[in-house]
C-alpha cells in the first residue's frame, strides 16, 4: 500500500530543557528514547540516538560555558529525527561582551561518536548565544 | 540511573573491577575513584568487567583510557570483559578495540594479563 502524502510531512516538535548538570543527562537519554520509539527505528538506532544526545549534552556541560541549562529540540518527521542541542554561553545582558570560551566541538571522543552514529551533524557557534549542535538520523539507513 | 562498583582480588595477581548499570558523565567519577584507588595501592593488573553495564559514553571510555595509561607506566595492563554488542560497537567505532584486550569471559581476561 502506498504511503499517503501526509505521512511524508512534518509530524511535530518536542522541546525539552534540562539543567546543565551531569545528573540530568540521563533524563535527556530517556526522553530521546521515548521520542525515537514513535518512529520505526531499530533498537540499535535508538541506542545510537540516546548516546549521541547524551554526548551533545555532556559536551555542553563540560564546555564550562557557564550556561545554566541545555535546550533539546526534536523535529520529528516520519522518516527521520532531527535533534538540536543548544547551550547558552551568556551570563549577562546582550550588551555585555561575550564570555571567552574554547570551542572544542571538533575534538574528543564524544564528538567523534556523534559524527559516527548520526547521519548528518552540523554546528552553529555564536559567541553570544552559545553553541548549537544539529544532528539527524534517518530511519532505515 | 545507577552505577555499581565492586572490587575484588583475584588470581593471576589481578584485581577485578565489576561494574553494573550506566556509566556516563554523572557516574563515571565513581568508576574513576575505584580504579585510581587500586592503582594508588600498587595494583597494576586490572580486569574491568562490563558484563552488567547497560550503557557507556565517552566519559566512561575516558576513565578506562586514563586507567590503562597509568597502569602501563608501571608495566601493568587493563583487560575488559564485554559481550554486549552495543557497548562493543562503541569500542569498535572509537578504535579502542586496538588498545584494550576485550574478552567474553573473565577467566580469559585474567589469564591474558600474565
Amino acid at each position: 500500500m502506498n504511503e499517503p502524502a501526509a505521512a511524508l510531512e512534518f509530524l511535530g516538535t518536542v522541546e525539552l530543557q534540562i539543567p546543565s548538570k551531569p545528573e540530568w543527562v540521563a533524563v535527556a537519554r530517556l526522553a530521546i528514547s521515548g521520542i525515537a520509539n514513535r518512529l520505526p527505528f531499530s533498537v540499535e538506532d535508538i541506542d545510537d540516538l540516546k548516546l549521541a544526545t547524551a554526548e551533545a549534552c555532556t559536551t555542553c556541560i563540560q564546555s564550562a560555558s557557564g550556561s545554566e541549562s541545555i535546550d533539546i529540540t526534536c523535529e520529528v518527521a516520519p522518516d527521520s529525527l532531527q535533534i538540536r542541542v543548544r547551550d547558552h554561553n551568556f551570563g549577562g545582558t546582550r550588551n555585555d561582551p561575550p564570555k571567552p570560551r574554547s570551542v572544542t566541538l571538533s575534538e574528543g571522543l564524544g564528538v567523534f561518536l556523534i559524527q559516527s552514529l548520526m547521519d548528518h551533524v552540523e554546528y552553529n557557534v555564536d559567541p553570544h548565544s552559545g553553541v548549537e549542535l544539529i544532528m539527524t538520523k534517518r530511519v532505515g539507513v | 540511573m545507577d552505577i555499581k562498583v565492586q572490587v575484588r582480588e583475584s588470581d593471576h595477581d589481578a584485581y577485578v573491577v565489576e561494574l553494573g548499570g550506566e556509566i556516563d558523565v554523572y557516574t563515571s567519577p565513581k568508576v574513576k575513584d575505584a580504579i585510581t584507588e587500586l592503582i594508588d595501592q600498587g595494583h597494576y593488573n586490572l580486569v574491568i568487567n562490563l558484563e552488567k553495564v547497560r550503557y557507556i559514553d565517552s566519559t566512561g571510555l575516558g576513565v578506562l583510557i586514563g586507567g590503562l595509561k597509568r597502569v602501563r607506566e608501571h608495566g601493568g595492563s587493563v583487560n575488559l570483559v564485554c559481550t554486549n554488542p552495543q557497548i562493543k560497537k562503541i569500542f569498535d567505532i572509537t578504535g579502542l578495540v586496538k588498545i584494550f584486550g576485550i574478552y567474553d569471559d573473565e577467566q580469559d581476561a585474567k589469564k591474558a594479563l600474565t
